[in-house]
């Protein structure tokens, strides 16, 4: 029978905080470029210009297509190779970033196409600039129905930062193996990572839901 | 487009401009012809209803003057300057937004599904051209809606969102919202078609008031043959994507010449 050590849980609980920032930092900050990087890539696809629309369309469908794991070896080591020479964090954050801006445009995409035709006309009919008209009339309506997924892919992209353990960055998965190698010890560590993952992520998923209803109420999507 | 352009003036000139002319104007989805080689000349202050079958390209018409469609061929007008096109080294060629932007504020539109902004209130919505687009304060854009929301009879409703009115409601906010532009023209497109046959009368009294009150160029589109009848300067009959016949409400509700018009008055008059 293996036993449980709680002094090792006391001993390493300063280590696994810090990485716990980290993870969260990673998470925030991989969002942040997913959310902003996922409205350029599907406002891209909706231009008069056909040939930027095919480019942007494909390489969206290439990043969905292909795992995040790959993506993130490619930025950090294939990078160098065209003198793109990037920290762990760099990398790690912007494969990390296009990879889930990807999905978000995806998500926008459906929340932009469930605005009624009509929007657009009544929009054209008082004259407002192409831009208003997005920014007024379309996402407005178009946030109610891509909250559920955003929030779905704000726990995904935390579930996913163990990927960026694999190029040294210092979060909760890499900071629980380099624990067990120095202390041959692999149960406690491991178990306080998914009890943090645990921690964070139940709580986020109730006040997402919370948060959706709020939008759905503060937009008047009272249908 | 390999049409030869110089048989249309840059501007419209002389002393009875007509507010709106579609000159030989084609408009093709693919292989299927929806107008062909439509001319029509609306005066100011005129009332011009559009009957016909469905498929004979009436909405068409209405669509292609706010520009929601693009056309195949030939030259709108509006108020004397060519819409689709502008003028460049003496030759018309097809306008760029900017143009058309300029020339669309002079047409307002209404739509059979009203299409009210519904995160907006009844206010909101009214006010959204004046604050957005022609750069109104707030407060002159809530005086100015607040007036044409009381004219259709809905300043009551003022901070209801869409959601919370009836049809015929709706419909009348749509209005206030398409003349707080201060349009030159106004487009009704099957405004009651999708009300309840009860509240169909407070929409046609609106506009029945417009009509009346206001000098403005209407364009309307309606199966209600009697308010048509009624309401309109005159009437143009549309088949197979061509005016079949035009005239007077009463020459052409009571002494069609066309044996097409006869038909189609004979079934929509029966199904009533």
């Amino acid at each position: 029978m293996i036993e449980w050590r709680w002094h090792l849980v006391w001993e390493l609980a300063p280590r696994f905080t810090d990485a716990a920032g980290k993870t969260l930092l990673a998470a925030g900050g991989g969002y942040a470029i997913a959310v902003i990087l996922g409205l350029v890539l599907v406002l891209a696809q909706r231009t008069r210009f056909r040939s930027l629309t095919f480019a942007v369309r494909e390489f969206v469908e290439l990043i969905r297509s292909t795992p995040l794991l790959l993506q993130v070896f490619f930025v950090f080591y294939v990078g160098p190779q065209f003198g793109l020479v990037l920290s762990p964090w760099t990398a790690g954050l912007i494969a990390i970033g296009v990879h889930y801006g990807a999905y978000l445009s995806e998500v926008y995409r459906g929340g932009i196409e469930s605005v009624p035709a009509g929007q657009w006309e009544a929009a054209k009919a008082i004259n407002l600039s192409a831009a208003k008209t997005y920014r007024r009339i379309v996402i407005p309506q178009a946030l109610p129905p891509a909250v559920s997924g955003m929030g779905n892919y704000l726990v995904g992209i935390f579930k996913d930062t163990p990927m960026l353990s694999v190029i040294g960055v210092t979060e909760l998965m890499h900071t629980a193996t380099a624990v067990g190698a120095e202390s041959y010890r692999y149960l406690e560590p491991y178990t306080m990572v998914g009890a943090i993952f645990l921690a964070i992520s139940l709580p986020a998923a109730y006040l997402i839901s919370r948060f959706e209803k709020w939008v759905r109420r503060t937009l008047g999507m009272l249908k | 487009m390999t049409e030869d352009m110089s048989r249309y003036p840059l501007r419209l000139e002389g002393d009875d401009v007509p507010m709106v002319r579609f000159q030989n104007v084609t408009k093709r989805y693919g292989p299927l012809v929806v107008l062909d080689q439509l001319d029509l000349d609306v005066s100011p202050g005129e009332m011009v209803t559009i009957i016909g079958p469905s498929g004979s390209g009436k909405t068409t018409v209405l669509r292609m003057l706010m520009t929601l469609e693009t056309i195949n061929g030939g030259v709108i007008y509006v108020d004397g300057e060519p819409l689709t096109h502008v003028e460049r080294n003496g030759q018309l060629v097809p306008a760029n937004s900017k143009h058309v932007r300029r020339i669309r504020t002079k047409i307002g539109m209404c739509f059979q599904h009203f299409n009210l902004f519904p995160h907006m209130t009844a206010l909101g919505n009214c006010m959204e051209g004046p604050v957005q687009v022609l750069g109104l304060s707030r407060r002159e854009a809530e005086e100015r809606s607040l007036e044409l929301l009381d004219m259709v009879g809905m300043a009551e409703k003022r901070d209801e969102h869409p959601s919370r009115l009836s049809g015929g409601q709706q419909q009348r906010v749509a209005i206030a919202r398409a003349l707080a532009m201060r349009p030159k023209v106004m487009l009704f497109d099957e405004v009651t078609s999708a009300l309840d046959p009860e509240v169909i009368s407070e929409v046609t009294n609106v506009i029945r008031h417009l009509v009346g009150a206001h000098h403005l160029t209407m364009l309307m589109v309606t199966h209600q043959m009697g308010f048509a009848k009624e309401i309109s300067d005159r009437v143009c009959f549309f088949y197979n994507g061509a005016i079949e016949e035009q005239g007077t409400p009463t020459k052409l509700f009571e002494n069609p010449e066309r044996e097409r018009t006869k038909q189609f008055l004979n079934a929509v008059l029966d199904a009533n």
